[in-house]
């Protein structure tokens, strides 16, 4: 059952019932979600939360949705411990949490499950979104499995493999023309227009949410104990303020003892109003034109960055923003040491790794929880032309055995 | 009759251009602001726009023109 009590303003917290609203009619403040913390307090325990199902439902009670989930098996992957690429950075205790193994190989998986449960108990029969990629594909994914109808908005010169991951799943896929500040003014006056779950405008509140699920099973997976110190993509700033509300709660409810985790943000340079901010040592966030392969962080003008900020003030977090050309050395040090292909956002948070690291800005011995959210056949081409070309050889055990001393300057040790 | 909820943002310039009293004056929009930040060298506005939604849309050209930028309060809406 689920113990979400109100929507509440972050601004002048006004209180609203929960329905499929997202802004203070009064100060046109963000909404979000409140529970009953102290039912849930007596509700929940660690062994409840341990019964539940491999998915973010096994934290059903602690997310703001009534009905039968929508629940294609987002959430509860890996938590690595991550020794090789560690050493590389001269950290002792690096974990990775790969969420690239959700069912559409993102983190979006968590929040639009949420999002499509919540929408079919609110009576909707559309689910929509606008995107240029991994959003698209779970809101195309998890429509089908609910039985929704899915609409996708994406700006027409957007490459048609990038529609392929969404297509496949028969939305209906819209191609607007214009810029990327048109599609976002579209698919507002849309929302305003028509009675549909656009997962974040109108159901903005309840989609956020799923986000937590990261840091509640970061928390549980380390043993119910809340890491030292966490970086997280930022884009919108949603997901690194939803990790630190997931531990704070998990803390508030008794499940974990109070640690506060230093919580950094990692952006790419050519995208990256928060950290410019940060930086800048103001709240004020200056909204920027994207220019970078990180496109899954591309977003200039971030709805939560002002929260994503005093996060970074209240937990002593840093904000670091990375090069493209990082960006890809991040994303093939982390194959290369740890055997997981992440698409740019990965690359961008291993890249930020490494500069806090070699900055000293992290302690060699913290626990150190780094999120890769989605996987890297998403972002092929940010790879290419940067890896190993193959050694083409004869069929013969002797092309084979000249081009490898040529490559590696030593043959392997025969058997026997 | 349409509303509009969006958020301006000032470059310095502007800051002391009564973009908003204009925006009211010359387009058939009433302008109702709710929230902002605004100091000397930069500002933000949210506010709502109301009218005929034809005439909404070609106030917030004009208000862009001006070198103001207009964005959905939520923020951007498309995301990666």
């Amino acid at each position: 059952m689920s113990f979400a009590k109100n929507l509440r303003c972050r601004e002048c917290g006004r209180l609203y019932p929960l329905d499929p609203i997202y802004v203070c009619e009064f100060c046109f403040g963000p909404l979000e979600v409140m529970y009953d913390y102290e039912a849930l307090r007596r509700h929940v325990s660690r062994r409840r939360i341990e019964q539940g199902p491999a998915t973010i439902w096994r934290y059903a009670d602690l997310l703001p949705a009534e009905g039968e989930p929508v629940d294609i098996g987002a959430g509860f992957t890996p938590l690595l411990e991550a020794r090789n690429l560690g050493r590389a950075l001269g950290l002792r205790h690096l974990y990775l949490k790969n969420d690239c193994v959700n069912p559409t190989w993102s983190f979006k998986d968590r929040v639009v499950s949420v999002a499509a449960t919540k929408s079919r108990e609110f009576g909707f029969d559309t689910l929509a979104c606008a995107s240029t990629g991994n959003l698209a594909n779970s809101v195309a994914a998890h429509a089908a499995r609910a039985g929704l109808r899915a609409l996708v908005f994406v700006p027409a010169d957007l490459e048609a493999a990038k529609m392929l991951g969404s297509a496949v799943y028969g939305p209906l896929l819209v191609a607007v023309r214009g810029s990327y500040d048109d599609v976002n003014r579209l698919c507002s006056e849309l929302a305003e227009k028509y009675r549909w779950a656009f997962v974040n405008i109108n159901v903005r509140p309840y989609y956020a949410e799923g986000s937590k699920t990261l840091g509640y099973e970061v928390c549980e997976q380390l043993g119910w104990r809340a890491p030292d110190h966490c970086i997280v993509p930022a884009a919108s700033g949603s997901l690194f303020t939803k990790i630190y509300k997931g531990i704070k709660e998990l803390a508030w409810l008794g499940l974990i003892e109070w640690r506060k985790p230093r919580m950094s943000a990692a952006q790419a340079l050519g995208c990256s109003p928060i950290v410019e901010a940060w930086d800048r040592g103001s709240f004020d966030i200056r909204p920027q034109r994207p220019n970078t392969i990180a496109k899954s962080l591309a977003i200039g003008n971030p709805a939560d960055g002002y929260y994503a900020l005093k996060v970074l003030a209240e937990t002593d977090g840093c904000g670091v923003a990375v090069s493209d050309e990082e960006v890809v050395e991040g994303i093939k040090l982390l194959a290369e040491t740890e055997g997981i292909f992440a698409e740019t956002a990965g690359g961008v948070v291993v890249a930020g790794l490494r500069r806090l690291a070699q900055q000293g800005r992290i302690h060699p011995d913290e626990t150190v929880v780094a999120f890769i959210t989605g996987a890297g056949l998403k972002t092929a081409e940010a790879v290419q032309g940067s890896l190993g070309q193959p050694v083409v050889v004869e069929p013969t055990i002797a092309s084979f055995e000249a081009a490898l001393a040529q490559r590696q300057g030593a043959l392997p040790t025969a058997r026997g | 009759m349409a509303k509009q909820r969006v958020k301006f943002t000032f470059p310095p310039h502007l800051v002391q251009e009564p973009i908003i009293w204009r925006l009211g004056k010359e387009f058939a929009v009433v302008t109702n602001i709710r929230r902002a930040d605004v100091t000397e060298d930069r500002g933000w506005v949210i506010l709502e726009l109301e009218g005929e939604m034809e005439e909404i849309e070609r106030g917030i050209r004009w208000v862009q023109e001006q070198g103001v930028r207009v964005d959905p309060v939520p923020g951007d809406i498309v995301e990666g």
